[in-house]
């Protein structure tokens, strides 16, 4: 398309008058007559060259509000242009064969626009959170048959007719609508947090949490993309309305921890999170915090309870672990009507939201609530009793009319490098268990971390607490296989865990505890890693053996991954169930091989909260329709 | 059944006739009837027939979006749709307190000076052809044109602009733009004497148009008169001046006034204040590169925003007369309440009754246009 000349005035002839006063005008007054021959002046016209416009189309003006084009691949099927648009207008249309990945927050929908009703404000534009959508400098659209169809349009990166128009009105910095900058949360600061195990993150206060959730534009990508699909754009919304009640209440309809999930949650909402494919996603978690926070509990806990059977079913179910999964399946399970009672080894409920994340994180209080609002709808827990040595499997099998195991990953896995059996090598679980059971630890001088996720950082970050108390000072040493774009970790837990003197080393993998003459460890050899899996995919780091480094330490601590403790079940049993590659056997509901039994969380999905707390509703469900008259019906 | 429930029909007297002209006709811009009762070519009586371009914007906006309503308000007068759009945002501006930058005032004046000159082009070329006179009609639609190509250039839209927001305006001016307004002024200034020529020189036009629906100052003031038609009666008022919005204040112009109130006089106040539109833009046009900064104040989420509670009512000049909203927030997400008093209203309906009795056939159409009413702000 030609560059474009719009300036038509600056060629049309002159007519007398240029610059200056009024010209004549008060010659004109309300007496005088006028001439007959004035308006023959007229014809002075007819001797100017004319002006002659060329006939070819008139390019439109480089902001012109022609029609919609769409880039498909920006495009995300988040719907925000349907919600803004002010006539209804748009539809979305599902594509089929367009990618669909609700953890990406990527839909197959596109819109398509009725011109029936498009009135070209362009608004769909400037809200559109990835700036897929703009508007050609096309003038022109004739009807062809039939007439109403070809109305209503699928615009692609081509727009309506096809053909590659220019665009006219797009997203510009000036016009962009959406609010791409989040509000910042107020965190302790490094010198403040390091010396203790105060929760870091303070929380919003109430204006902050309106502005926050008054960026949302509530198109639900975090709701698919969320395992237990929470009702995040709701709870978001009843926040910028100021409702705190009613958006606990859609917190709770499908969340039972969440205190713990505001705090600690994997947030894969806001990965999904529209708004974050040009600006920082809304910080839902931060939000789900805030709500939680902001309600006095004893409201939280009749808001909880809301819509519990008013008569009980005369069931038993027996859940074995009150971590996340077991008491969201108590919590489902007792709101239903069922006798609910958990069995839990340890003294306190939460399991390894309780033993294995640290306090900083996750304070043991805020935990205590998410369990006494559960309690407070029954549910009982007997603590301090292990399946298996204090009460069998058969036993519960015999007095229940279900069982649920929801058992965490408490067992360490080990590299199984040389010297990995010797004094002074640990699992990370086990010391963060300790930890936060009060027991005490050994507080290394100096310590060694191998691993790259979550449970490494946790460990890194305790025990540099724990220096900084003891010796006044932090030496910890993080070596992990990946390199830090491929980390694991949270890119938050990361950068607080430099912040806090944590020294990071990406792509070592280790090659042997090194020992002293007494067979202690006294630190870890490593070797660079070129890569961690072959063409195929399989496990099998490559390292340059010339690039080598002893990392001085006398703790060396293991965090590279847990398992599943299930001598639990029993010989008996455990030879009955089905397995598959180590882990319980389960099917679509959760249910095993045994129809008495139900597993759930970590020990057949991986750990993750929220995973859990969708697993315990799925099982819950389950053992439900299994209790109900309709299963013993059919 | 009873007698008392019998009316006899009302048949008017057998030397009057009844005549409907329009909804559409060569008198008014869009869609509007009027019903004559004629004794040969008088006028007896006059009735407005208002409704044809009735949408329901005002109840509309009640369900809409605080955001959304500006694609709504440019549609209330389609020849001048700026003062629609500005008069709104400023009611938003007032009640959620926002601050205009600077810039954004600038352009907003520009705009609503260059929509005035389109909407005056548009009704001096109407009321010639409702006169007979076809030429200054050809001339005042392609001149008004201009200004429809540089609004295309601003802001992506001819007719219905949608460029402000509340807070400001959407994008900046491309760039080269003020050179090409300049350039547009340049050439309309020197069309005026052609004008001139063809109407308020021209014994056929001042013949038709002088002492045609004359109103009195008293009559205008007691009917609501506002805008040229107003200032046509020699009251010199004008929104602009006595009470000032945006940069009016910061900005040199004349209030235009005629004494004689009749169609004539409406008409040379109109041409009188192109030339003053002129001035304006040209002051606008040499402020603009010396105010640099942005062009809309940060506003919350558009799907989101809260208005406080409270009303206002915000005016502005029009290019039609007194230009009015009264927005009502009860807090929530779309307004409570809009009305939108509009100069049309009072023109089209009770004073054109008026002025219309006593005239011949021929002026009716002359006097609609001479007040330049616009149908679809009467209906909305």
């Amino acid at each position: 398309m030609s560059a474009i000349d719009h300036d038509v005035s600056g060629k049309l002839p002159r007519g007398r008058h240029t610059h200056g006063d009024e010209p004549d005008m008060n010659a004109i007054d309300h007496k005088a007559t006028g001439g007959i021959l004035s308006p023959l002046k007229g014809l002075q016209f007819f001797g100017r060259k004319p002006v002659t416009q060329p006939l070819e189309p008139r390019p439109a003006s480089a902001n012109y509000r022609g029609f919609h084009l769409n880039d498909w691949q920006l495009c995300i099927g988040c719907s925000t242009c349907q919600k803004v648009c002010d006539n209804a207008a748009i539809t979305m249309v599902e594509i089929p064969g367009l990618p669909e990945d609700a953890a990406k927050g990527v839909r197959n929908l596109r819109p398509a626009i009725d011109y029936g009703r498009c009135c070209w404000c362009a608004l769909c534009v400037d809200l559109c959170p990835t700036g897929s959508i703009s508007l050609s400098r096309e003038y022109v659209h004739t009807c062809t048959d039939p007439e109403i169809d070809s109305y209503f349009v699928l615009p692609d990166a081509n727009g309506i007719h096809g053909v590659a128009y220019d665009k006219g009105w797009a997203k510009s910095e000036q016009s962009d609508l959406v609010a791409l900058q989040r509000t910042e949360m107020p965190e302790m600061a490094p010198e403040a947090r390091i010396a203790n195990f105060d929760e870091i993150v303070e929380g919003y206060d109430k204006n902050q949490g309106i502005i926050e959730a008054s960026r949302c534009v509530q198109c639900g990508m975090c709701h698919d993309a969320c395992p237990t699909h929470m009702n995040a754009p709701e709870y978001i919304r009843a926040i910028w309305q100021d409702d705190i009640e009613e958006a606990v209440r859609q917190i709770y309809r499908t969340n039972p921890f969440a205190h713990t999930c505001g705090r600690v949650c994997t947030h894969r909402c806001e990965t999904a999170c529209s708004v974050g494919h040009r600006g920082a996603p809304i910080a839902i978690r931060w939000l789900k915090r805030f709500a939680m926070d902001q309600l006095d509990h004893e409201r939280v806990k009749e808001i909880a309870a809301e819509g519990k059977a008013a008569y009980p079913s005369g069931k038993r179910v027996a859940i074995i672990g009150a971590g996340p999964a077991g008491l969201t399946a108590a919590y489902d399970l007792a709101k239903q009507g069922h006798a609910v009672k958990v069995f839990e080894a340890m003294g306190a409920a939460g399991g390894m939201t309780r033993y294995g994340i640290p306090y900083y994180r996750l304070p043991a209080d805020k935990l205590d609530q998410d369990v006494d609002v559960i309690t407070s709808l029954g549910v009982e827990i007997q603590y301090d009793t292990r399946i298996g040595s204090d009460v069998t499997m058969e036993r519960l099998r015999d007095d229940y009319d279900a069982v649920l195991v929801a058992v965490g990953l408490w067992m360490g896995r080990s590299t199984r490098v040389k010297g990995a059996e010797a004094d002074g090598v640990y699992r990370a679980v086990e010391l963060l268990r300790k930890v936060a059971d009060g027991e005490s630890i050994p507080v290394p001088k100096q310590a060694v971390i191998i691993g790259g996720g979550n449970v490494a950082m946790d460990i890194a970050r305790t025990l540099a607490r724990l220096q900084k108390q003891h010796y006044g000072q932090v030496a910890i040493t993080l070596t992990a296989l990946e390199d830090l774009d491929h980390f694991l970790a949270d890119p938050d837990e990361i950068k607080e865990a430099r912040e806090e003197g944590v020294e990071i080393l990406d792509a070592r993998g280790p090659q042997e505890v090194v020992l002293d003459s007494s067979g202690r460890a006294t630190g870890l050899r490593t070797w660079k890693v070129l890569s961690i899996f072959d063409e195929q995919g399989r496990f099998a780091p490559k390292y340059d053996e010339t690039d080598e480094i002893i990392h001085a330490g006398d703790m060396v601590v293991e965090a590279i991954g847990q398992a599943a403790d299930v001598n639990l079940l029993g010989e008996a049993l455990t030879e009955a169930l089905e397995w598959n590659r180590g882990r319980l056997k389960v099917d679509e509901q959760l249910r095993t091989s045994a129809d008495w039994l139900w597993a759930a969380g970590d020990m057949v999905r991986g750990p993750d909260v929220v995973s859990a707390v969708a697993d315990g509703h799925r099982a819950a469900a389950s053992i439900n329709d299994h209790l109900s008259i309709r299963e013993q019906a059919a | 059944m009873r007698p008392e429930n019998y009316e006899a029909r009302r048949q008017p007297p057998s030397h009057e006739y009844e005549l409907n002209i329009g909804p559409n006709h060569p008198g008014i811009e869009g869609n509007y009837a009027f019903k004559l009762r004629l004794h040969g070519d008088e006028v007896i009586e006059g009735r407005a027939d208002a409704g044809y371009l009735h949408r329901g914007f005002e109840k509309l906006m009640e369900g809409r979006l605080w955001i959304q309503n500006l694609a709504i308000t440019p549609r209330i007068c389609v020849p001048d749709p700026v003062p629609m759009e500005i008069s709104y945002c400023l009611a938003v501006e007032d009640l959620c307190g926002l601050e205009v930058p600077e810039r954004a005032k600038w352009l907003r004046v520009m705009q609503a000076e260059l929509s005035r000159l389109a909407a005056h082009l548009f009704t001096f070329g109407g009321h010639a052809a409702t006169t007979g006179m076809y030429t200054p009609m050809f001339w005042g639609i392609a001149d008004r044109d201009l200004i429809l190509d540089l609004f295309e250039e601003l802001c992506g839209g001819r007719v219905y602009h949608i460029y402000n927001i509340p807070g400001g305006v959407r994008r900046d001016m491309p760039p080269g733009f003020i050179e090409r307004v300049s350039n547009t002024l340049d050439y309309l200034e020197s069309r005026l004497p052609d004008y001139d020529d063809l109407m308020f020189k021209n014994r056929v036009f001042v013949k038709r148009a002088r002492g045609i629906g004359v109103i009195s100052q008293k009559h205008a003031l007691d009917w609501a008169v506002t805008g040229p038609n107003l200032r046509a009666t020699g009251l010199a008022f004008d929104v602009r001046r006595d009470d000032p919005y945006l940069v009016y204040d910061q900005i040199d112009f004349d209030v235009v006034t005629e004494d004689a109130g009749d169609a004539w006089a409406r008409a040379l106040v109109r041409r009188k204040e192109l030339f003053q539109s002129i001035r304006i833009i040209r002051q606008v046009l040499a402020k603009l590169p010396e105010i640099p900064g942005p062009i809309r104040c940060p506003i919350p989420n558009p799907l989101a925003w809260n208005v406080p509670a409270g009303s206002t009512y915000v005016r502005m000049e029009s290019s039609k007369g007194e230009l009015a909203w009264y927005v009502v927030s009860n807090g929530g997400e779309k307004p409570y309440r809009t009305h939108v008093r509009g100069p049309s209203q009072m023109h089209a309906v009770q004073v054109l009754e008026k002025l219309a009795v006593g005239c011949r056939i021929e002026d009716v159409a002359q006097i609609m246009f001479s007040l330049d009413a616009c149908p679809p702000e009467v209906d909305r």
